[in-house]
């Protein structure tokens, strides 16, 4: 089994690299491969089962489009064939039309999905997120400078249950493209959500899913779980200005 | 409208200086509501009021209060009367306040020197009026997720906000610091490796990998930890700045610290061996020196100084050594600073964590992305005999422990905060450490570990 980190020198912001350590507990026979920037995705030219990329700060966004848009009839190719793949953070933004910066700026984007994200570093949105998938309860948490606004809510990954979607009007979080699976929930996701993880190793092709410390995971799951539905509001509060 | 703009001003400075004299008659101090009041009252209070004539600026994401406090205990033994806001806050409003307080009721500055902790997103608010003429910028790093983002939009603020006249002083071994301030006059401090340093990386975090000229991988010829050390680019040829104020050997068994400044060496007080204190010890000698100080004598000032007993304290009591430790929680640089220090501290150790985000905790659910940052693999070592924690995230930061590789025989949680000191096994370590947020006071704690350990072994000798 081939599971590829896709640039972890420059996309590792929020703890998102504990979901490649997690992967690593869960799947110590697989082989992991990390395709540093300037090195060409090896998902690109050989099936691999698996693909991760984690959140980027805005500049390395406009380094990782320069770096995949030639490449990007490939990708599509990719999300085609059913490569599976999860970005976290705001790295599904590289993948839509545009990025409205603060100043206005457009920067184009790979143009492989039809949303677009619109920075605001005035307002940093943090908050958690409760949400829906495949009757299974997603738990995670945002800290970003973007809205995303997607044409329809059709390809959402997530449906929000407590918390924001793609923007503060959408409960749809996150997109789906066959299995190409995209979060603005952050970090440690893997970890957080067992039931969600033992999914995604079926998804690629794991017959018998176990994942590292299942147990233990699960009871910090649960009671990670009554205090969402507790604390949690079912609109976050408007965010301050920083 | 500049009329209208100075009726605001006086106005809004007389509001707040009334508000500090009743607050004063109420004995209460460090509060930063006069300069709160100013702002709000006068957006662009700083363009009208009056500054002293030297402003030494500290930020920087880790060692500023500690740096701030060294430099400003430095200045007092050197006879020079600031100002400055050690016992307020290091945003806008805090250094307001400071000046409310300095000024008449015309504004106009009594003391001429003044010594400005800034948090590093106020620079953008403060320094387009209060322009420090030194600025020292003690490090850059990972921090908060909710407030600091990440390091490139913190460099971002403060190359934003520096004034180019400003003259920078800067961490010379951390790439991302060293190179603030593309305009501005610079000079370095850094610390040679020492003798009993490793090269090795052994954080998960090691954010300046990129060359700050090109952008391509950096080599590090040497880490001391996360991205601290000395790089270059292959690629254009950069290296790390060459430090005016180099340390050169840290003797902790003697505790003398010898650092080169222009190629002449000077020997002092070693104030701790911790290498972030070095640092700290190191950079507040660089700001003195540039002040204007001569090398003998801001070494010599710290004879006498010690760092602040709000963030480490040791006490030994029977053979059991008792410490409280300040470890930022939301910062995954200062929580593995510290455990890294936790592992090297001699002998068997328990270590109880207080690090839960109380706001969060007790209104909200804690984002944790931030554990996954944290070296917590630091207190996976045959010397930790005992972690202890509590907590509404209990349960989370236990599979961080395991995922650390820490035998679950050696954790040990509890419901209660309260609960935490009930589990302690006294005789299985020989220092117990109380690792804490800045929100939790430690004190409380502390005397009831004293209390056990002075119950349990006061018996134990009577016995004998």
């Amino acid at each position: 089994m081939k599971i590829e980190i896709l640039y972890p020198d420059m996309a590792y912001l929020f703890g998102d690299a504990a979901n490649v350590r997690y992967l690593k507990a869960s799947l110590p026979t697989a082989e992991f491969i990390e395709t540093k920037k300037g090195s060409k995705p090896l998902f690109l030219s050989e099936k691999v089962n698996f693909v991760y990329m984690g959140a980027l700060t805005e500049r390395s966004q406009e380094e990782a489009v320069e770096l995949l848009l030639p490449y990007k009839d490939e990708f599509i190719k990719a999300i085609d064939n059913g490569t599976v793949f999860l970005f976290t953070g705001n790295t599904l933004e590289i993948l839509g039309e545009y990025i409205i910066d603060d100043d206005g700026k457009k920067i184009p984007c790979l143009g492989i999905f039809d949303y677009y994200a619109k920075r605001d570093y005035y307002h940093r949105h943090n908050s958690a997120c409760l949400a829906e998938f495949e009757n299974m309860k997603i738990m995670g948490f945002k800290t970003q400078f973007t809205m995303c606004y997607p044409k329809t809510d059709e390809k959402g990954l997530f449906k929000v249950e407590k918390g924001i979607g793609m923007n503060e009007k959408s409960k749809a979080e996150g997109i789906r493209v066959n299995n190409f699976m995209g979060t603005y929930l952050i970090g440690p996701l893997l970890i957080l959500n067992p039931d969600f993880t033992k999914y995604l190793l079926k998804l690629i092709g794991v017959e018998k899913p176990t994942i590292a410390f299942e147990k233990e995971a699960m009871e910090a799951y649960k009671k990670r779980y009554e205090d969402f539905l507790e604390r949690i509001p079912v609109k976050p509060e408007k965010y301050k200005k920083m | 409208m500049i009329i209208f703009k100075k009726i605001q001003f006086y106005f809004a400075l007389w509001v707040a200086k009334f508000t500090a004299l009743g607050l004063k008659i109420m004995g209460r101090k460090g509060t930063s509501l006069p300069g709160s009041l100013a702002i709000i009252l006068c957006h662009d209070f700083f363009k009208y009021m009056d500054k002293p004539k030297t402003i030494i600026g500290i930020t920087g994401t880790n060692g500023k209060t500690t740096t701030a406090n060294l430099i400003a205990d430095a200045l007092i033994k050197c006879g020079i009367d600031f100002v400055g806001n050690r016992e307020g806050s290091n945003t806008p409003t805090g250094v307001a306040s400071v000046m409310i307080a300095n000024g008449n009721w015309l504004g106009k500055q009594k003391k001429q020197v003044a010594v400005f902790e800034i948090d590093e997103r106020s620079s953008l608010s403060v320094f387009p009026y209060v322009k420090p003429n030194f600025l020292l910028i003690t490090n850059i790093f990972r921090d908060s997720y909710r407030r600091n983002a990440h390091v490139e939009f913190i460099c971002d603020i403060l190359n934003n906000g520096i004034p180019s006249e400003t003259k920078l002083i800067l961490n010379g071994d951390d790439p991302l610091c060293s190179s603030l301030g593309k305009n501005c006059e610079k000079v370095f401090f850094g610390l040679a490796k020492q003798d009993f340093e490793e090269n090795a990386l052994k954080n998960l975090v090691r954010d300046g990998t990129f060359c700050p000229v090109c952008e391509n991988p950096l080599t590090y010829d040497f880490i001391r930890y996360h991205h601290i050390g000395n790089a270059h680019c292959e690629k254009c040829g950069y290296t790390s700045p060459i430090a005016k104020y180099k340390g050169v050997k840290a003797d902790a068994e003697n505790s003398l610290l010898t650092i080169e400044i222009n190629d002449k060496n000077y020997t002092g007080k070693l104030l701790d061996d911790n290498p972030i204190n070095i640092y700290n010890q190191l950079s507040a000698i660089a700001v003195l020196c540039e002040f204007g100080i001569e090398p003998e004598k801001a070494i010599a000032c710290f004879d006498n100084i010690s760092i602040d007993k709000t963030r480490f304290t040791k006490t030994t009591l029977y053979n059991k050594t008792l410490f409280s430790y300040l470890a930022k929680c939301q910062n995954p640089i200062a929580c593995s600073r510290v455990f890294e220090n936790i592992r090297n501290f001699p002998g068997k150790k328990c270590v109880l964590l207080y690090l839960d985000d109380r706001l969060d905790s007790k209104y909200s659910v804690e984002n944790m992305a931030w554990i996954y940052d944290t070296d917590f693999e630091f207190l996976n070592d045959e010397s930790i005999t005992q972690i202890i924690f509590s907590g509404a995230r209990r349960k989370d930061v236990y599979v961080r422990l395991l995922l650390a590789g820490i035998s679950e025989d050696k954790i040990k949680t509890t419901e209660e905060i309260s609960q935490m000191l009930d589990v302690v096994d006294l005789d299985a370590s020989d220092s117990f450490i109380i690792c804490h947020d800045i929100t939790f006071n430690s004190n409380f704690t502390k005397q009831r570990l004293k209390e056990m350990i002075n119950a349990n072994y006061s018996e134990a000798k009577e016995g004998n």
